[in-house]
């Protein structure tokens, strides 16, 4: 085959290339477009109604964002009021009432500082939650889950007896479909007949001990991370498996006739002959956690008090469920904005590392 | 010669003619029992005449809203589908079903009770074969070894000795959770079986009069204190509030269940006598009930609807309805079809259902704004589980509600759309 | 000596926590299948004891008999198993192709198409699935009548529908890329000291050495296929195309069969289990076979 100094046939390529990129491009790329065009509509997804533009309402609806303070309810004496929970603020219609232009707010997030309260009020205070708790979800679930994976890699990789056993165990929660898995964790983390906190009960002894898992808000974000971790360890260790065994067993064999340690071994060799691989659980494991949706959808509904709600979840509902797809679309497209945003960062700050 | 060809020709023709129009529907998957007595149904109308033969294809009940919607948006509709009850205005605004006043015989219609009908715009867009109801379950046994009196339809509990009751029963130690308010339950469950609460009080989830305004109606004073009792529960600890099953009641760990009268035939199974059917608490303006469950439609864009509306009309007969209620035990919409069954009829140990519906029903607001109130009302009332302050919880639906409906530029009809366009 | 007891005393604990880590990693999986074997009732009775992780004494295959009369099981798996199957030896083949031209090919744009695949990784398919819905009711799909070519509008209620949109995976491409990269640039010298074009090159030597990897996307890529659930929903309304995933739904109902559901889920989890059982060990051979190392 003729090539031109430095490239490859066109021809070759094209057909190397073509199939995947005109399926990536129909399938994937087409309806991407086809929705953030529809973010600049008021599109339904069942209406007799005509979909009309509406330029950059959806976005604004979806971004806009003021800080206010509140301050606390004084009684006829100009005393601060109080009850069990603490000082006593107006509801936020009061607010409202008192401050005009925050019709059509409320509060995304709110703390007190000294005798105020101050308030992140949003037209759609569900999407920076739903932002924030993505992150977190994803700050969560990452370290469990790579972690968890590189120490099940590491102990598979032994020559032992049965760890093909162990291999399969291992990844049996990858086989099962989200939906069961969900049903199967939330019978788990039930309160008060689950198995996760009646061994907490007999560990500690305590039978009022085992949280409201999936009740509590402070805790059912940190259930679900759990959860995902379980379900995705054992693929993340196969990729960790496929790059252990790379690593050629003679840079092992060279560091421990230099003396070194299994520790050290770990340090010097296992590592950075993993790096890639590292790279590569660590994007994928990352990107994934931002897709959150069907665990929540089954175990929490976004609950309790929007702790676990995604920015996909967000989405899904506005879209599917409130049939609102313009807006659906919206939150989906600035979301793939942030993440793009995000990877592009990370890949610049790999780069810069690899330096 | 030509005789023999017009012969053949005619026989053909008759054997063309002769072949029954195939309709399609589709239904949603339920239960063994519904499903098999459906399928009879079905069959006995394909045996009764030959002009017709109806189809039909089983989607999984909790994927038949994503299913129907996914249809709907690209026109694979099939003539006749099941449509649950308060979803229909939602759909005839949106073109999907055609009105059946015309289709219909008024002598079919007018036996229906409310909860066998799905209005629209003062136009009947689907009817149904039966109707739930809501009721507290308990056993008979167990009241009295807590010391606790039978409510009855003369003298049902309030609200307030409702709570008395399970708070002195919780503190007597033998119930975790002495009412189970079947919390495993998501979706629709929880604005048919909480709304009437609100109804109860005297609020409401929707201005009835013009299906526009929620302020005021569902964040009222009345809807507050309703609001604020159902956090109670929850807050106590008196409701369990994530359980891991429904079978709480019937395993003995609850005192009291407040469910559908679809558990009727089940309870009534493994209690006997020992069960007591008791009304739903009264907040104020005397207990009530959801209406309505699942119900029949015609597609817009149906080819045959003269067919679909036959096989309607063979759906309504009281002796049809009458052999789907005792198949299934769910309530018959007509005084005739209740009458045929021996549950039901005056004197049968089911009637006292009947009455309640007769009662206390109130079926769901009919607008199309219903899917969103839905919704809003479902997140409320699990923020409120959660432990949100209930005026935020109420506020934040009321204006979620509000601006669906705004953004639907009111959900006017197609009247109010064709002036507007002028 | 004391070596050899030494390492005898490493292993040991090493063992006992790999065992621990197992029963983390089955138990919920144990629930499942158990459960599968009893009824209702018994399954709640003491949901936090040990007893429900272990069969009772009422062992019964009366949910799976329930679960196969009921619905048209056996027509589901056949229906996943044959699109699993094409999702995968197609994904593997287009994917891998276009990996291969992204890493060792060089052309014009090719930085920013990867850029491209590594920015459709991030899109979750929630996102699409409306618009890619009604794409697909709109396109034309070939039909054989009486000999005739016919073209009929829309792919619903088909197996193509819920093969052909998941062949291209960003993921696999991705995968095979990284891999790809890590094969040393000799073996292509070597190939085009022999006269071999990239053709030859690609599948006769490169994909032959990339054992673990393709393994990998398999698992990756039949999974997928088998766990899809909501785009079947979306595509699929009558029981001929119906997957597994759906069907689970029949059992959720005003009265959730728990026994069923469970049984329904063992039966659709397992063959994915056997699945991986058998790359697994095409998985150890060829990596054991390849000639890369060394």
């Amino acid at each position: 085959m003729k090539t031109i100094l430095g490239r490859d046939h066109p021809l070759a390529v094209s057909g190397f290339a073509g199939p995947a990129l005109i399926l990536f491009g129909v399938f994937v790329l087409l309806p991407l477009l086809l929705a953030a065009a529809a973010t600049f509509t008021n599109h339904r997804l069942v209406s007799p109604e005509p979909t009309r533009y509406v330029g950059l309402d959806n976005y604004t609806r979806l971004l806009a964002l003021q800080v206010t303070t509140v301050a606390p309810l004084r009684d006829a004496a100009g005393d601060l009021q109080r009850d069990e929970e603490g000082l006593r603020y107006p509801t936020w219609r009061q607010v409202r009432q008192a401050q005009p232009d925050l019709a059509g707010y409320r509060p995304a997030w709110q703390f007190e500082l000294g005798e105020r309260r101050v308030v992140l009020a949003a037209t759609d205070p569900l999407f920076y939650r739903s932002l924030i708790n993505t992150f977190l979800f994803a700050l969560l679930v990452l370290p469990l889950q790579c972690g968890v994976a590189l120490g099940l890699a590491l102990l598979v990789n032994q020559r032992i007896a049965g760890r093909i056993f162990f291999r399969t165990v291992y990844f049996a929660p990858v086989v099962t479909s989200m939906v069961v898995a969900s049903i199967v964790w939330s019978f788990m983390l039930n309160t008060d007949r689950g198995l996760i906190n009646e061994l907490l009960r007999a560990l500690t002894g305590n039978p009022d001990a085992g949280p409201d898992w999936l009740g509590e808000s402070s805790h059912a974000l940190l259930a679900i991370a759990i959860m995902s971790a379980w379900q995705g360890a054992g693929f993340q260790m196969l990729v960790f498996l496929a790059g252990l065994q790379s690593i050629s067993s003679e840079l092992y064999e060279a560091a421990t006739l230099m003396g070194a340690n299994a520790w050290q071994r770990f340090i010097h060799v296992t590592l950075p002959g993993l790096r890639n691989t590292i790279v590569f659980v660590l994007v994928s494991t990352m990107l994934m956690a931002f897709g959150l949706f069907t665990q929540v959808d089954v175990m929490t509904s976004g609950g309790p008090l929007d702790s676990t709600t995604t920015v996909v979840y967000h989405a899904v509902r506005s879209g599917f469920r409130q049939q609102d797809l313009g807006y659906g679309s919206t939150i989906t497209v600035v979301f793939f904005g942030i993440v793009l945003l995000v990877s592009l960062l990370q890949r610049v700050l790999l780069a810069k590392g690899a330096k | 010669m030509k005789p023999v060809l017009l012969s053949l020709l005619a026989t053909l023709a008759c054997q063309a003619q002769a072949a029954p129009v195939e309709i399609k529907a589709w239904r949603h998957d339920t239960g063994d029992a519904e499903m098999i007595a459906s399928g009879q149904m079905v069959e006995r109308f394909n045996r009764s005449q030959d002009r017709w033969k109806v189809v039909v294809e089983s989607i999984p009940q909790g994927s038949y809203t994503e299913s129907v919607t996914a249809a709907s948006l690209v026109g694979h509709l099939p003539c006749v589908m099941t449509i649950d009850q308060p979803a229909v205005p939602n759909f005839a605004w949106a073109g999907n079903i055609r009105p059946l006043d015309d289709l219909l015989p008024a002598a079919v219609v007018a036996p229906l009770l409310p909860g066998g009908r799905g209005v629209y715009d003062e136009r009947l867009y689907s009817v149904g074969q039966f109707d739930v109801v809501l009721a507290l379950f308990a056993r008979r046994s167990a009241l009295a070894r807590e010391g606790v009196r039978v409510a009855t339809i003369a003298q049902p509990y309030t609200a307030q000795e409702l709570y008395d009751i399970v708070a002195k029963v919780k503190s007597a130690g033998r119930y975790r959770f002495p009412i189970d308010l079947n919390g495993k339950a998501k979706g629709e469950w929880v604005s048919y079986g909480f709304s009437p609460w609100f109804q109860s009080a005297g609020a409401d989830l929707i201005d009835r009069a013009d299906y526009r305004r929620v302020d005021g109606v569902l964040n009222g004073a009345p809807a507050l204190g309703v609001a604020r009792y159902y956090a109670r529960l929850f807050k106590e600890r008196l409701a369990e509030r994530n359980p891991a099953d429904e079978k709480g009641f019937e395993q003995g760990r609850s005192l009291i269940q407040y469910t559908g009268s679809w558990k009727a035939r089940d309870y009534a199974e493994s209690f006997g006598d020992d069960l007591v059917v008791m009304p739903p608490p009264d907040f104020g303006h005397g207990p009530r009930v959801g209406a309505a469950s699942w119900q029949w439609a015609i597609a817009r864009n149906c080819r045959h609807p003269e067919g679909a509306a036959a096989f309607l009309a063979h759906v309504l007969s009281a002796p049809e309805m009458a052999a789907m209620s005792r198949a299934t035990g769910l309530i018959p919409v007509t005084v005739e079809a209740a009458a045929l069954t021996e549950r039901y009829r005056p004197g049968g140990d089911g009637r006292v259902y009947f009455d309640f519906a007769a009662r206390y029903a109130i079926p769901r607001p009919a607008t199309p704004a219903y899917p969103a109130i839905s919704a809003a009302f479902e997140k409320a009332m699990s923020d409120l589980r959660g432990g949100k302050d209930p005026d935020e919880a109420m506020d934040e639906a009321v204006e979620a509600i509000e601006y669906d409906i705004a953004r639907n530029n009111g959900y006017r009809n197609i009247h109010a759309r064709e002036a507007a366009s002028k | 000596m004391t070596h050899l007891i030494r390492r005898a005393l490493l292993r040991l604990p090493m063992l006992l926590g790999m065992c621990a880590l197992g029963l983390v990693f089955a138990t919920p999986l144990l629930f499942m299948f158990t459960a599968s074997f009893k009824h209702d009732d018994a399954i709640f009775a003491n949901l936090a004891s040990w007893a429900s992780y272990v069969p009772d004494a009422g062992w019964s295959l009366a949910n799976y008999a329930a679960i196969f009369e009921r619905s048209n099981l056996p027509l589901f798996l056949l229906n996943s198993t044959i699109i699993a199957a094409l999702v995968v030896v197609g994904g593997i083949l287009v994917n891998s192709m276009l990996a291969f031209s992204l890493s060792r090919m060089r052309w014009r744009g090719r930085g920013a198409v990867l850029s491209v695949v590594v920015a459709m990784l991030v899109i979750p398919f929630e996102v699409i699935a409306i618009p890619l819905l009604s794409l697909v009711a709109r396109l034309p799909w070939p039909g054989f009548e009486a000999g005739l070519l016919t073209w009929q509008i829309g792919w619903f209620n088909s197996l193509h529908v819920q093969i052909i949109p998941f062949l291209a995976n960003a993921f696999c491409v991705f995968l095979f890329y990284q891999f790809f990269r890590d094969i040393p640039p000799e073996l292509d010298e070597a190939a085009k000291m022999d006269g071999a074009g990239p053709w030859a090159l690609f599948f006769r030597i490169i994909l032959p050495n990339s054992g673990p990897v393709i393994a990998t996307a398999a698992i990756v890529l039949f999974i997928a296929a088998w766990n899809q659930y909501l785009w079947p929903i979306m595509v699929v309304q009558g029981e001929a195309a119906r997957p597994v995933q759906p069907g689970i739904q029949q059992f959720f109902g005003r009265s959730n069969s728990w026994g069923q559901i469970m049984a329904y889920a063992s039966v659709v989890t397992l063959p994915v289990l056997a699945v991986f059982l058998a790359f697994q060990r095409q998985f150890v051979a060829s990596v054991a076979g390849s000639g890369i190392k060394g």
